[in-house]
């Protein structure tokens, strides 16, 4: 294994953002701006801007350590529970600045569903309360609407067949797979606007996987999705958008396509090649 | 890359000893089961010594009755189990809470200076010797009052009591994994609503054995309760007056030179012990409902589910 020798000006060359771009008047659902993201003083995310159009799947592609992650996580405002990360420019959605000081984050996450890289479901609640939680405990009580929301979204998130006669289940009892697609189902059951994933699949078998992109394929008539990926054929199987990180900088951020099959920066060619990474 | 040679090297580092250290394996297997049944001996002794002594005083009048005349070895000790089980439930109602609550801002808000400062006098204060919390509460409300009373027995005895529910509550919220909460900050909930109704709920086994311990420990302190409740030979009449308790009733029954006497001691320790075993078992019953709930109970399932 060679390391890779990256001239400085390299990195810092190529920060084209196509979808800014916007001939056809899109909508952005989201847009980061300028946003750097330090633990400790040690800047993790440098200076990234981001715009994400509404309906659309953008994918962060980059090698372990890139900041994909943690620049994932800033949309949603879930560095407020890591101490020594700081977050600096601003996430706006719909226009309103997630950072700013007088926004609760409770009323944007509630925009915004997340799925983290290794399920989570919580572990003391049967599948059913597992999918209802973030509605029930944020007070929603009628039992007509709660039980369409879980068959719509367990539906949505292609679990409903293979768990319907089983609603109260234990959640931990469900194969690894599944515990995933119903985290998918629990964030879906908020009802968001924007749908973060990080690394949905990289935990899961190829059938599993499967599943999970044609959920997504099918949930982007519907949401805004921002998906880490570290897989690049699941980046252009899912994705409209890509964004290639590296070291902390977005390097090019264009169409999934383009990206793979013209990319402007020296270092994403070698990197979509599978030079590195 | 290291050269074969080195390789083979470093592979011969492993294959010596072998034999060595399948003896040590085995002497410490035999070390560590020793440890276990030294441990165990005694505990069980006791519990064998307590039943056999005690076990010919238990009948209906001795758990029912009031204590008879000194020496004659009639009546019973009622008051006492009384008495016990409502210092207890009294103890544990101000310092459940009160433990409970504090471990979970040691927990959940523990990373700063108020924090890890009452993280540190509570743990001094769990080693406090009981008869001193004894004598504050006889300072604070006996001497106030101008009278022994059953409010200062529970006060003296939740004072006992918090620092262990606070020490074993924060243990146990911190054992439940950070993605837990993640994922209920990730649904917009509320950071009060993901620590009660995420973290409690996953750490639920472990906050009733933290209070299960500290009332196992109350329920068997003596010091405070002469300093307290005193003592006393009729059924409870208010929360202002002195009480009974099966500790303060052994330790008069232990002193007293009769034979009939000490007979009633045993029974009445072999009372006390059987108390705590059933509030033991009834609680975990109740409140975990049934075994393997509760995080562990889960990932243990989870565990055997996977290797399935």
């Amino acid at each position: 294994m060679t390391a890779l020798t990256v001239e400085p000006n390299l990195v810092h060359a190529q920060k084209t953002l196509a979808p800014t771009e916007n001939p056809r008047g899109d909508r952005f659902k989201m847009i980061a701006e300028n946003v750097t993201i330090s633990y400790g003083g040690v800047a993790a995310v440098k200076d990234v801007t981001m715009k994400f159009k509404e309906k659309t799947v953008t994918a962060l592609i980059g090698p372990s350590g890139c900041g994909k992650t943690t620049f994932l996580r800033c949309l949603n405002r879930m560095h407020d529970m890591t101490k020594n990360a700081k977050v600096e420019g601003k996430v706006m959605i719909d226009g309103i600045d997630l950072y700013s000081k007088d926004i609760d984050p409770i009323y944007h996450r509630r925009k915004v569903g997340m799925v983290f890289q290794k399920p989570n479901p919580f572990p003391t609640m049967s599948i059913y309360d597992n999918v209802t939680a973030g509605l029930r405990l944020n007070g929603v009580k009628n039992k007509k609407i709660l039980g369409e929301i879980v068959e719509d979204t367990l539906k949505m998130a292609y679990l409903w067949d293979e768990v319907k006669d089983d609603l109260k289940k234990p959640a931990i009892e469900l194969s690894g797979g599944q515990q995933q697609r119903l985290c998918i189902a629990r964030a879906l059951a908020i009802q968001p606007e924007v749908l973060l994933m990080d690394e949905p699949a990289s935990a899961l078998d190829p059938i599993a996987t499967q599943k999970i992109e044609e959920t997504i394929t099918e949930l982007k008539k519907e949401f805004t999705i921002i998906i880490v990926t570290h897989n690049m054929q699941q980046a252009v199987r899912v994705s409209d958008y890509t964004g290639f990180m590296y070291l902390g900088d977005l390097i090019e951020f264009r169409e999934t396509k383009k990206i793979f099959e013209d990319p402007k920066s020296e270092l994403t060619a070698k990197y979509v090649q599978g030079q590195f990474g | 890359m290291t050269s074969l040679a080195k390789r083979q090297e470093y592979r011969n580092l492993f294959k010596q000893n072998v034999e060595r250290r399948l003896l040590v394996d085995k002497i410490m297997r035999l070390v560590v089961i020793a440890c276990v049944i030294t441990a165990i001996v005694p505990l069980g002794s006791i519990l064998v010594e307590v039943f056999r002594n005690g076990a010919a005083a238990i009948s209906i009048e001795f758990l029912t009755q009031t204590p008879g005349a000194i020496g004659s070895g009639e009546g019973g000790i009622g008051p006492a189990i009384q008495g016990t089980l409502i210092i207890i439930g009294m103890a544990s109602m101000i310092g459940g809470p009160i433990g409970i609550m504090s471990g979970i801002f040691l927990a959940e808000f523990g990373d700063n200076k108020l924090a890890r400062s009452v993280r540190f006098f509570n743990d001094v204060f769990m080693e406090f010797p009981s008869i001193v919390l004894g004598i504050f509460a006889f300072l604070v409300i006996v001497l106030v009052l101008g009278h022994f009373s059953v409010w200062a027995g529970a006060f003296a005895l939740a004072l006992i009591m918090f620092p262990i529910v606070a020490r074993t509550t924060e243990e146990s919220l911190k054992m439940v994994p950070i993605t837990y909460r993640e994922a209920g900050m990730a649904l917009g909930l509320k950071q009060w609503v993901v620590t009660t109704r995420v973290v409690i709920s996953a750490a639920k086994s472990g906050l009733v054995t933290g209070v299960l311990l500290a009332v196992a420990r109350i329920g068997g302190e003596t010091a405070p309760l002469i300093m307290t409740i005193l003592g006393s030979s009729i059924f409870f009449k208010s929360l202002d007056t002195p009480m009974d308790a099966l500790p303060l009733r052994i330790w008069r029954m232990s002193l007293l030179p009769y034979d009939s006497a000490q007979l009633q001691g045993w029974g009445a320790a072999l009372v006390l012990i059987i108390i705590i075993l059933a509030i033991n078992l009834g609680v975990r019953y109740f409140v975990l409902k049934k075994r393997n709930t509760g995080i562990f109970g889960r990932l243990i399932n989870q565990r055997r589910h996977e290797n399935r």
